[in-house]
């Protein structure tokens, strides 16, 4: 597992990149637009991505974060490759269905759970 | 120990997302110590950032000249926040709704539908530059079904 700036962590499964969100808070633009470098930078490398966004150690976000998170989403599909985001604190997604990002963005209870997602698309 | 309450603050600030971070952690003290619930808490902490963001980034536009005032008073039933920034003022009916067709889509425009769904009371004045919002202790706000406006 590479640690980039340490704002994401990230480990290569067999069929999946899951890209950790490190920091508990991520509230200012500065974070956001380092996350946004940082996760496109794995995503450029890797046309055709299966993408895991673990949000685990995330217990408070801004709105500037959903905007990076429908950036993120369509670079991905651009390259042709597939999203998913996973462990989710409650309180957070309370603001993915209060905003209805609930119905953009594919959303599973942990790591394993969304990994499995891709390959059981035909 | 019980906390002495009402407490009462009034507060001017630069026009930069980071200097929210003093008066924010001074309001969410006041309500922890005041026995507001972690769902008030997290609310409030988010309308706050929601709030801040937008007077700095569309009212003040970043310029450094210019301020946000923040007014804020915690007692034993709700906390009451007022944001004022030197911008020109915007018309909250005009914002449109970040939940329907492409505006799903669309990275921006998220902030006000928060403020609105964690807050029991959310106005503006009549210019648009001045935020009045209100969130009362341990009880949830309503879900809104349609557009902020």
């Amino acid at each position: 597992m590479a640690a980039i700036q340490p704002r994401i962590s990230v480990a290569y499964t067999n069929d999946a990149t899951v890209i950790a969100f490190t920091d508990e808070r991520i509230l200012e633009d500065i974070d956001v637009r380092a996350l946004r470098e940082a996760v496109e930078s794995v995503v450029e490398q890797a046309p055709r991505i299966h993408l895991v966004l673990d949000f685990r150690h995330v217990k408070f976000l801004s709105s500037a974060v959903l905007g990076l998170l429908i950036r993120i989403s369509k670079r991905v599909y651009e390259q042709e490759g597939e999203l998913r985001l996973c462990n989710i604190h409650p309180g957070i997604y309370e603001v993915f269905k209060i905003t209805r990002l609930t119905n953009v963005f594919e959303i599973y209870e942990d790591v394993e759970r969304a990994t499995r997602s891709f390959s059981s698309r035909p | 120990m019980a906390a002495e309450m009402p407490v009462r603050r009034s507060v001017v600030v630069e026009s930069r997302p980071s200097a929210l971070e003093q008066s924010c952690r001074e309001i969410l003290s006041a309500l922890e110590a005041g026995g507001f619930s972690q769902d008030d808490i997290f609310a409030v902490h988010l309308a706050l950032e929601e709030a801040f963001l937008n007077a700095v980034k569309h009212g003040n536009r970043m310029d450094p000249t210019k301020k946000v005032q923040i007014d804020y008073t915690v007692n034993q039933e709700k906390v009451e926040i007022s944001m004022t920034d030197e911008g020109p003022g915007f018309d909250p009916g005009r914002v449109p709704d970040p939940r329907v067709g492409k505006n799903l889509y669309r990275p921006e425009g998220r902030g006000l539908l928060l403020i609105r769904s964690y807050m029991h009371t959310v106005e503006y004045n009549e210019r648009g530059n001045s935020l009045r919002m209100v969130r009362r202790k341990n009880q949830s706000v309503p879900r809104c079904g349609k557009a902020a406006t």
